[in-house]
Order: structure tokens, then sequence, then C-alpha cells
């Protein structure tokens, strides 16, 4: 039986679908593979983000510090190869180590002294920015021949297209993210703690320890986005990635999880990058539209899901014949039946 | 008790203008010359001066939030509004023959309208304030370069000029008309009812409305009213500047205003609105800027200086440490007593 759950998701790739259908009609270039991969690849560190703030969206919180977290660790790894001399293996994992440390701070300070995880990942914001330009101002090149050997990588697909180094390591923390989701003890925790505290902690969900867990993967899925921002681009720049985090949390919605928590599911955020992605890429296709289109589109497309989800809230509720909190019903049966 | 209680909510009124007392005592300290004032043509200048004149768009935008907070709410896209409303300004000043006030009028209308269309979203579809101005703060920006045409539009006009850089009676016309425009919200809401109706709804929401209280109808009203504010901070920033950069202006402006809103002492969760304290606010994270900058301090220390001030206040409010400080405090008395 289709689960109202099932629905955002499916919406969602219906309109990937008629997007994508609508470019392969209308344009010769798109029926190529190449334009797909090169989605997978130009949305790569999007996409990890995504997958990481979908637990967190999930958990019934927000991180606004993934955008800086990604130019923290940029410049972090630039310093340590090449101001250090450190090897990049070596720079990435401590930069990794890092970016978690700082986010399990942040979810100490929201589980243990309950403040709002809005304000908190706020000051995150500002935190790993100033960190940044602490290390450094300027926009500087990542020269190693590790870096060389990792761009070269390319498997070849039918067509022109074929998967680069960073897609495939973002479809590899795509798959660790979907599993840990749906098939890790944690992962029913995280649904547990966003569809109601107070039932998960009387349930014998340890909320605190699953809110700390939830902030430091989030941490560690934005410094991977990092480091893979900073294998794209070559370069570090301080003032890389600003707003990413407005990206992250629209691709997250329009990929159907449910804001107030419970509900979602973080292949959804995937789908919602790439819609975001391929926006962008039949505005550059048309010629003709300025960018700005991309961020009107977004923004309707936003609207549009948000609304939906209300009506499917709405009329979930209204034919079911229970009265409960609308997000709490089904994050609880979820639980019960995984 | 009732000394006790009186006691203590005045250390917690208190502790921002001490603070802000305490920062500028220090910047003096440091800075030779920092409290001078001097008055040339019949204008008074110096840093104190500099730092009203400066903290203007963000007290305003301050003033709005704090209200939009004590119902419960946030306000994401008050940056957007800016930029909004620097185009219309710049466009409507450079295209057509309008009169300025007209052309004020306009801006602030735009402004308005940007709010009613947050407010519907929240209190009409009952969608939650982040992710309802979300929307706006994703797609603003676009719609403002739509107007600009994507470029950065300058313009000149005398009286968009006076309101941004002009004086009145010596002091900062901005300034003066920033003052006015708190003097009268705080009549607004302190001599009427209507300060209490909106607490009550930031309170509980379903109570107030028990009561009578029109929710829906004030909600809307204070997102028009913040719309307003961000409107009035936008046309100063583009007479700041002489132009509409539908990019910058006011970018991250929003972070400043909840960070202002959260040293005056309110909650994020709703309920207390602290007019006079917030302007305080936005004066101490302006005069934390300027002190860094005349200081001789790296400006890249900023971000991180505002960081842990946020932090330190976040930690400070949160209910773990006061019973943390209230038990320790108890348990001091004991001993002494004994």
């Amino acid at each position: 039986m289709l689960n109202e759950r099932y629905l955002p998701v499916i919406a969602t790739l219906l309109v990937f679908i008629l997007l994508y259908g609508y470019g392969m009609v209308e344009y010769k270039g798109f029926r190529d593979t190449l334009v797909f991969t090169n989605l997978l690849t130009d949305n790569a560190f999007l996409i990890v983000t995504a997958v990481g703030m979908s637990f967190v969206i999930i958990s019934g919180g927000i991180d606004l510090s993934v955008g800086s977290m990604i130019a923290f660790v940029g410049v972090l790894l630039a310093y340590l190869i090449t101001g250090l001399g450190i090897h990049p293996v070596y720079a990435a994992i401590i930069a990794l180590c890092t970016a978690t440390f700082f986010g399990m701070i942040m979810g100490v300070i929201i589980a243990y002294f309950e403040i709002q995880p809005f304000i908190v990942t706020l000051a995150g914001l500002f935190l790993f920015r100033g960190l940044a330009y602490m290390i450094n101002l300027n926009s500087v090149p990542i020269d190693h021949e590790l870096l060389v050997t990792l761009s070269e990588i390319y498997v070849p697909l039918p067509g022109r297209g074929g998967l680069t180094f960073i897609a495939m390591a973002m479809l590899a923390l795509l798959a660790i993210g979907v599993v840990v989701a749906k098939r890790t003890r944690f992962g029913l925790n995280v649904y547990a703690v966003g569809g109601d505290v107070q039932s998960a902690a009387l349930m014998g969900v340890p909320v605190k320890s699953t809110l700390v867990r939830i902030y430091a993967l989030s941490g560690l899925y934005s410094g991977a986005a990092g480091v893979i921002f900073a294998i794209y681009t070559g370069s570090a720049y301080p003032l890389a990635a600003v707003g990413v985090e407005l990206d992250a949390i629209a691709a997250v919605v329009i990929g159907g999880t449910l804001l107030t928590g419970g509900v979602g599911f973080v292949f959804g955020a995937f789908l919602g990058a790439l819609i975001q992605g391929i926006i962008q890429t039949l505005i550059i296709f048309d010629g003709s539209l300025n960018s700005w289109w991309t961020k009107v589109a977004i923004g309707a497309l936003l609207l549009m899901f948000i609304l939906m989800q209300k009506a499917i809230v709405h009329f979930t509720r209204r034919y079911s014949g229970k009265n409960p909190e609308p997000p709490e019903q089904p994050a609880l049966e979820k639980v019960e039946s995984t | 008790m009732r000394f006790k209680s009186i006691m203590r909510l005045e250390a917690r009124t208190l502790a921002p203008i001490v603070s802000l007392f305490l920062l500028i005592v220090g910047t003096a300290l440091v800075v030779p010359g920092f409290l001078k004032l001097s008055i040339v043509d019949g204008h008074i200048y110096g840093s104190l001066i500099d730092i009203l004149h400066r903290s203007t768009p963000t007290a305003l935008i301050a003033l709005g939030m704090a209200v939009v907070i004590g119902t419960k709410g946030i306000d994401l896209s008050v940056g957007a509004i800016i930029a909004i409303c620097g185009a219309v300004t710049a466009v409507l000043t450079t295209s057509t023959e309008l009169h300025p006030l007209i052309v004020l009028g306009c801006a602030l209308l735009a402004g308005m309208a940007c709010g009613l269309w947050n407010g519907t979203l929240v209190a009409v579809f009952g969608i939650q304030p982040i992710v309802a101005t979300l929307i706006l703060m994703v797609a603003g920006r676009g719609i403002a370069q739509m107007i600009t045409g994507g470029q950065i539009v300058t313009f000149h006009s005398d009286f968009i000029d006076a309101i941004g850089n002009g004086f009145f009676m010596g002091l900062p016309a901005r300034v003066v008309l920033a003052a006015v425009i708190v003097a009268i919200t705080i009549l607004v809401l302190r001599k009427t009812a209507l300060g209490m109706f909106l607490e009550a709804v930031g309170g509980n929401s379903e109570a107030s409305r028990l009561v009578g209280i029109d929710s829906k109808l004030l909600i809307i009203m204070v997102y028009v009213f913040s719309g307003f504010c961000a409107a009035l901070a936008g046309v100063i920033i583009a007479a700041d500047i002489r132009g509409a950069d539908a990019n910058n202006a006011g970018l991250w402006l929003e972070l400043d205003a909840i960070l202002a809103v959260v040293i005056a002492g309110a909650s994020l969760s709703g309920g207390r609105i602290y007019l006079g304290l917030t302007i305080v606010g936005a004066l101490i994270i302006q005069t934390l800027t300027t002190a860094i900058l005349t200081s001789g301090l790296p400006a890249q220390y900023n971000l991180i200086v505002k960081a842990s001030i946020i932090l330190l206040v976040l930690l400070l409010q949160s209910k773990v440490t006061q019973n943390f400080i209230k038990a320790r405090v108890q348990s001091f008395r004991r001993a002494s007593d004994a």
C-alpha cells in the first residue's frame, strides 16, 4: 500500500524526471550522459552537505554552520598541505576530525545546555568563517600530485559521460548516509527524537547522546563536503560556499523531509540537490535567461513543496480519524515497524 | 521574596547596558580620543556618533526582529528585503521622474508587501516561521537582481541622500529617524495593550486565541512591521553607497539583528519583547566592530569575537547554567549559615 509518507519523495522524483525530460526534448546536448554525470560532479559537495543536513532536520533541528565549515575545512587543508607540507591524506583526516569535533561541540551545547540549534549553529557560522579568515585571507591554490592523480580518475559510462572521483566519493557518502538512517539503531533514534522528544526519551532513546552524534555527523559530512569542494576547485578561499547552508536546507525540504522533524528520507536530499543543479543547467542551456532565475525558481519550488507537505499532513489527519500532532504519528509508526 | 524577584529582573535588564558601558570605557582606555566629540560646521563628529550612525540599519532591523521573535517567530528574509527595497529605490530614482517621497513610499510599500507575504505564510498557512521566511530569503535576492537587471544601479537623489548621510539638529538624520521610529514603537507597544497581546501570542498562541486575541491578524501585522523596518534600513543602506547592490546589500544583517535580540535577553521561544535593550544590543555589536577596527586588531577577529560573545551569552542565559549557579549559591549560603 502506498504510504502518504512517500508522497513528497515521489513528487520530487516526478519533478526531477519532468525537468530532465524537458531538457532532453528541448536540447539535443541534454540527451548525453555527460549532462547527468556533470550534474553529479558539480553538485557533489552540495549533496554531501545535504545528506548531513537531512539527519539534523529529521531530528527536528537545523545546522546553519555547514557553509562556513566547508570554507574552513578548505582553508585548513590548504594550510596543512602547502603550509606545513603534510601529505593530503593525513591532512584530510585531520581536517575531518576537526570538523567532527566542532560539530560535536555544537551538539553538546544544544543537547546539554538546551539551547535552540538555530542560534548555536548561527554562532558556529560566525566562528568557522572567522577561523577561516584567521588562517588565510586570500584564495590559495592547493598543489599536490595526489590531487592531480585524483582528478584524472574517470570511470567512463556509455555516451560521453563518466564518473569522476568526487562523484564516486559523493555516491559512497550518500549510500552510507542512507544505510545509517535506515538500518542502524542510531538512525532509528534520529527519527524517534525528531518525531517526539518526550516519547523517545520514555521509550529509552538516549536523546542527548543522539543529538550530540547528529551534529557531529553533520560536522563530518560538511567537512567531507569541504574536502570535496577543495578537490573540485583545487583551491581554498575563506569566502567560499557562502549561503550553501540555505541551498542544503532547500535541498532537504524539496527532497520531502518535514522541517518539523521525524519524517524524511536521506535519498530525498540527493534528489533535492539534483533538482537545484538541473534548474541551473537548464538556465545555462537556455542561454537567454539570467542566473537570478535560479534563485527565484528554487524559491518557488521550495514554496510548492512546503505547501504540498502541509496539504498532505492536513488530509492524512482529517481522513485517518485521529487527531494527533501531525508529524508525530508517522514517526512513531516508523520506529515500531522497522 | 518580592524584593528578590525585582532584583533579579533588574540584574537581567542591567546586563546589556553595563556591558555596553564597560565596552565603551574599555575601548576608550585602549584607543585615545575614542570619547572625543567635536563640532564641525554645526554637526557633531566623533567615534561615538559614528557608532550610532553605523548601527542604524542593524538597530532598525533588530527592532522589527524583536517584535517578530516576541511572537515566537523569526524573520530570515530581512536581508533579502533590504536588497529588494534598495533595488526599488535605485531603479525608481534613475528611470522615473517620481518625487523622492513617492520613491521612498514605494520602497517602504515593497518591504511591507514582502512582510505581508511572510505573515500570510506563517499565520494563514501555518508554516513554521523559519521555513516561511527562508523562501523569501532564497528567492528575494533573485527578485532584487531581476529589478536591477543584474547590475549595481547607482543613483543620485538629494532627498534620499539626506536620509542616508544628512544631518538633523547636529545629529545624523538617519539616527534621528531611527530614534523616532523606536520611540513610536515603544509607545505603541507599551502604552496600549498591543505589546501585551503580542507577548501573549508568543507565550501561548492557543491560550491567547481562547481569550479572544486575533492572533492571525497580529502575526501578519508583526511581519509587515518587520518588512517596514527592513525596507527603511534598505533605503538607508542604498543611500549610504548611493547605489543598490542586489547581492551584497544587507548580507548577513539578519544574523546581526537576531544576535542583538538575543543579547537583549529575549528567548527565541517567544513571549518577551525588549525593545530598548534590543537597541542596546545592536549598539554593542557595532561598538565591538568599531573597537576591533580602531584598536588595531586585524579585522578578521571580528567574526570570532562575535561568535564567542553569542556563545557566552547563550551559555549564561541557559536554564542549565542558571540552575547550576542557583544550586551553588544555595549550598554556599547553607555552608555559611552552619
